[in-house]
């Protein structure tokens, strides 16, 4: 069943490609914006292309986060699964599982895209990508809890966001300071070692949440 | 205490219960702010650097706990709601959050005000204002969210949802500011907090003490308009004011 649960989720991506693209293309172009906005400088946009990265990382991640559990809340499947005999927390980590892969992993390897062209030296693009690796999982777990919150509101659009990027910034801060470590020659390793317990931390406990909340979104 | 959970689980029961306890609350709250102001204002001797500005300690200091205790308050009684459905723990939660957020926003005003003749600058990004500005998010969010269902019961629990992650996630949210304040300046801000003479503690402790049973007095009146608002159909509420039925039919 989850072998199946994550065929469909990657399945339904496949058939309705322009939906999944949307995060991606929104971190690309936005990251475009920082040159044009500030200057084409090496010196100045070296710097300040971790904290850009992960910001517009952060804000790309925002806006998938609908697509989690709407469809099924509106067809009826979200009930399927409500009644199924599999324990919800694993279907919910499957169903985290599969947004990540479509819309999270595009957004890492676009981070070492936007990375290079903001003149991040080639040994570090590594470092941005690896932090992004960590990172991202943790901001689709928790936008999955608040996904699941606010499934049956029709302002989760704009509700959604404000919820989580408070709970959220401790990734942004190791995330974008791992890779800011690393590029003046210091250790990141206090860093990378905080994104993994919060990835951890969050692999294990927000599904839970994410679960509970399904059921009491479903109940009203 | 599963029996005292229940019996506080009924509205009528809680409802008199915040009634008997506000002025109880009300004058020992008010007893010891007064001491604490007096104590704190004129019988503490000025700080020899920074003068009497290091007075508004006495504001700072206990609204910043009151930030915290009440958000570890609400994720308790978001917890009791959840697993035990007591629709009350919810109320008490929801008439706590607008309080915690002002307790929060004083912290932060105190702060900048305090700042700008100390450190020359309303704002610093320090670990401490910095977290405290994400803890502000969270109450904001939490009322957000209880009020944006149409459904109380579903609003209340969605809340203690978010409550419950938020209180977990603060020790997080606090560590991770510190490194990050730690990576960027050395401790040339911090205030030499350590060592507070004992003419400037007590009114201090005193403060906090007093802040503290200030929450519990105005909490109790919050819970109780809160009850109020949440039963005004049932018949108990009714007959408090000595209303009938079919006056209550009239809304």
């Amino acid at each position: 069943m989850v072998r199946e649960l994550l065929r469909r989720e990657l399945l339904i991506a496949w058939r309705r490609p322009g939906e999944a693209m949307t995060p991606v293309v929104f971190f690309l172009v936005t990251s475009m914006l920082f040159p044009l906005g500030l200057s084409p400088e090496a010196s100045l946009l070296r710097p300040l292309a971790p904290g850009v990265i992960w910001v517009v990382a952060f804000l790309a991640g925002m806006l998938g986060l609908q697509r989690l559990f709407r469809a099924d809340f509106d067809d009826g499947t979200l009930e399927q699964l409500l009644l199924s005999p599999r324990p919800l927390t694993l279907i919910v980590l499957v169903k985290a599982l599969g947004h990540w892969l479509v819309t999270g992993l595009p957004v890492v390897i676009g981070g070492g895209v936007v990375a290079a062209m903001l003149f991040v030296p080639a040994r570090d693009v590594a470092t941005v990508i690896a932090g992004l690796l960590l990172g991202t999982p943790v901001l689709t777990l928790l936008g999955t809890v608040v996904a699941a919150l606010t499934v049956s509101l029709r302002q989760a659009a704009v509700l959604g966001p404000v919820l989580i990027l408070p709970l959220a910034t401790p990734v942004l801060i190791f995330g974008a300071h791992s890779a800011t470590l690393a590029m003046q020659g210091r250790s990141a390793a206090q860093a990378f070692e905080a994104l993994a317990a919060m990835f951890i931390l969050a692999a294990s406990l927000l599904p839970v949440a994410a679960a509970v909340a399904l059921r009491i979104s479903h109940e009203s | 205490m599963f029996t005292w959970l229940h019996k506080m689980g009924s509205p009528p029961v809680l409802y008199r219960v915040a009634e008997r306890a506000a002025p109880w609350f009300k004058w020992t709250s008010l007893v010891l702010l007064a001491a604490g102001l007096v104590g704190g204002l004129i019988l503490a001797p000025p700080d020899y650097q920074q003068g009497d500005g290091f007075r508004i300690i006495y504001l700072h200091v206990p609204s910043a706990w009151m930030s915290l205790f009440v958000f570890a308050l609400m994720a308790v009684a978001s917890a009791v709601g959840l697993i035990w459905r007591l629709r009350m723990a919810h109320a008490v939660a929801a008439a706590a959050a607008p309080l915690g957020a002002g307790f929060t926003l004083v912290t932060l005003v105190a702060g900048s005000l305090w700042g700008k003749p100390m450190w020359g600058t309303y704002w610093v990004w320090d670990a401490r204002l910095t977290s405290e500005l994400i803890l502000l998010f969270l109450y904001l969010g939490f009322t957000a969210v209880v009020n944006a269902f149409p459904d109380q019961r579903t609003g209340d629990r969605a809340g203690a949802i978010l409550a419950i992650v938020g209180a977990v996630d603060l020790p997080i949210i606090h560590f991770s500011v510190k490194w990050w304040t730690t990576l960027h300046q050395g401790s040339s801000l911090k205030l030499s907090g350590s060592n507070i003479a004992g003419s400037m503690l007590w009114p201090l402790l005193v403060m906090v003490v007093a802040f503290t049973l200030y929450f519990f007095w105005i909490l109790s009146l919050r819970v109780r308009t809160e009850i109020l608002r949440r039963e005004r159909r049932a018949s108990w509420v009714l007959s408090l004011q000595g209303v009938g039925g079919a006056r209550g039919g009239a809304r």
